[in-house]
């Protein structure tokens, strides 16, 4: 079954990163993957996107993403400025980093595709001490799309940091990422 | 690295030309960073750096000195490679004549990207189209693989001594660049192993056997030697197919200068260079489940152009759609001009032709698109040269 994923976020949120790490999950899990940002200039603070097109067998396609299954916002701020809702196949989900409840998200965003919130900001906050939200995001992605196992993401999320972050910020990374799969309702 | 359930790799277009050319260990590098070709050098002067390679990299302040220093170094014997894209490939554009009737079998790594203006970083064919008459060879990919293989594949071609060309490896700007995919990479002695060493002929510096490179022809010799290129793409096509063939044994993946997707009883095919070639195998798996007989196919191999298989592969359509991914105001694409002549040459009931201009400057291309263009051909709504998703 292909699964298509479409991140909304602001420019320095770690959008990137996150679909990145998903994909290299993925592929290292045994599905074929293709995955890549929205392309151009990019600058902080800017709404962008990125796309992830993750299956059992090579994938073809090379264009972006229109009829996602599931939508990750990482940035609440965009709800209500950009039409996340945009292309949802029946089924889908919409995941967002929202301090309130589904049923007010959902009602935020005006749609009656499924919704699920998330706090990651106040994960973030509590766990890593600033609110880089993205690994808190994946962990709650998984939890609404079981794409991949949650060991072989925290696996390849551990890798892909080594050598980047201090073993210290790795753990709390976990710790976000395992708390956001826990919490997302 | 998490430990694996295959020796397959998460890797971006950009990343797999640069991880094979490490494998290759190519003698010189020389090149000047632009997007979205930028990931390939600035990895491959990472492995320099970092002693995985023991090629010589030089830094130059832009293309034009990139392409002169590397056309200096392998004419002097230097199995040497470079990358650029769009504006980069337009300033070397005084040197790629000179490098091939040089007879240069240098191989340069084109990340495809509009040529300004208006200003665009996205990507499109303009930069490779610009560089097709200049006696370069040419090789398109569709996905990261291909991307990756075809670099392994491309100095086998350009420095068999009978063609000795130089090489242009194609891979989409940012659709390939920068997008993460699943990749089969060789094992290192095997990519060694297959591509050899280099054996220039006549090098500059085999100083036992004194040449010189370049002269000046006047009008006596001029021709005759530019035919000689002429020839040497003759040769290309017998050496291209030898060298696949020669791939498929190492790697079990299986390469044709004409690729060709459900043509076989295609009423309607189109031909498509690039990723978009596996988008539009999705578009008819589509129709086909319509009841469309619609096909698709990619010459993996632009230069030389292989006439007589692409022949063979359009005989007897109805209907044949040319899309091309760049623009020549005032006139047709000019795949559609080559695949036209290619169709006259071959005689017979010529099938009506059409010619699509797609995806300029970034422009995404849908399945559903491409889905439509083959039922407005089909239809009769399709005029001679259409813009696709442009609002004409």
């Amino acid at each position: 079954m292909d699964t298509e994923i479409c991140w909304h976020g602001r420019g320095g949120q770690g959008v990137v990163t996150a679909n990145e790490i998903l994909a290299e999950a993925a592929i290292y899990a045994g599905k074929y993957v293709k995955a890549f940002p929205e392309f151009g200039p990019e600058r902080m603070g800017a709404p962008i996107r990125a796309f992830a097109r993750i299956s059992h067998k090579p994938i073809r396609v090379h264009t972006q993403v229109y009829e996602p299954d599931i939508v990750v916002v990482i940035d609440p701020s965009l709800v209500g400025r950009v039409d996340v809702a945009k292309g949802v196949k029946e089924g889908g989900n919409i995941l967002v980093n929202y301090p309130g409840t589904s049923e007010e998200l959902k009602k935020a965003i005006g749609t009656s595709i499924e919704c699920h919130a998330i706090d990651a900001t106040k994960i973030s906050m509590e766990e890593l001490g600033r609110p880089m939200v993205n690994t808190a995001m994946l962990g709650a992605l998984l939890k609404v799309n079981p794409i991949i196992t949650f060991e072989e993401l925290k696996e390849n999320m551990v890798s892909k940091f080594e050598g980047k972050l201090s073993e210290e910020m790795i753990a709390k990374n976990i710790t976000a990422l395992e708390r956001a799969y826990k919490e997302v309702r | 690295m998490t430990p694996a359930k295959h020796n397959d790799i998460a890797i971006n277009g950009d990343g797999a030309v640069a991880l094979a050319w490490k494998q290759i260990n190519p003698d010189v590098c020389a090149a000047y960073p632009i997007t979205p070709q930028t990931i390939i050098v600035e990895k491959f002067a990472e492995y320099v750096a970092n002693g995985e390679v023991d090629s010589e990299y030089v830094c130059v302040e832009s293309e034009h000195s990139a392409l002169t220093l590397c056309t200096t170094s392998c004419s002097a014997g230097a199995r040497t490679f470079t990358a650029t894209a769009s504006q980069g490939l337009a300033y070397m554009w005084e040197m790629l004549p000179i490098t091939s009737s040089m007879r240069v079998p240098l191989i340069m790594a084109v990340a495809n990207r509009a040529v300004s203006g208006p200003i665009n970083i996205n990507n499109d064919h303009s930069d490779a189209m610009a560089a097709r008459d200049t006696g370069w060879l040419s090789l398109f990919s569709e996905n990261v693989q291909e991307a990756y293989d075809l670099s392994i594949i491309a100095p086998r071609i350009a420095e068999h001594h009978e063609v000795q060309l130089p090489c242009l490896v194609n891979l989409d700007g940012f659709i390939l660049t920068h997008a993460i995919e699943r990749m089969s990479p060789l094992e290192d002695d095997v990519v060694k192993r297959f591509v050899g060493e280099f054996k220039p002929l006549y090098p500059l510096l085999d100083v036992d056997n004194p040449v010189s490179h370049n002269l000046m022809d006047g009008p006596l010799y001029y021709f005759p030697h530019k035919y000689q290129t002429v020839l040497a793409m003759d040769k290309a096509l017998e050496v291209a197919k030898q060298v696949l063939a020669e791939f498929k044994s190492i790697s079990g993946r299986e390469y044709k200068v004409v690729e060709e997707y459900r043509c076989d009883d295609a009423e309607i095919v189109a031909v498509v260079l690039g990723s978009a070639f596996g988008t539009m195998k999705e578009a008819v798996d589509r129709l086909r489940d319509e009841g469309v007989k619609a096909g698709v196919m990619m010459p993996r191999l632009f230069r030389p152009w292989p006439i007589a298989d692409i022949a063979k592969a359009l005989k007897g359509k109805k209907q044949v759609m040319v899309m091309d991914r760049h623009m020549v105001p005032g006139a047709y694409g000019a795949m559609y001009a080559e695949v036209a002549a290619t169709l006259v040459e071959e005689g017979g009931d010529i099938p009506m032709m059409h010619n699509y201009i797609y995806g300029l400057g970034g422009a995404d291309t849908m399945v559903s698109d491409f889905m439509a263009a083959y039922k407005d051909v089909i239809e009769g709504r399709a005029k001679r040269v259409n813009y696709l998703g442009v609002d004409e």
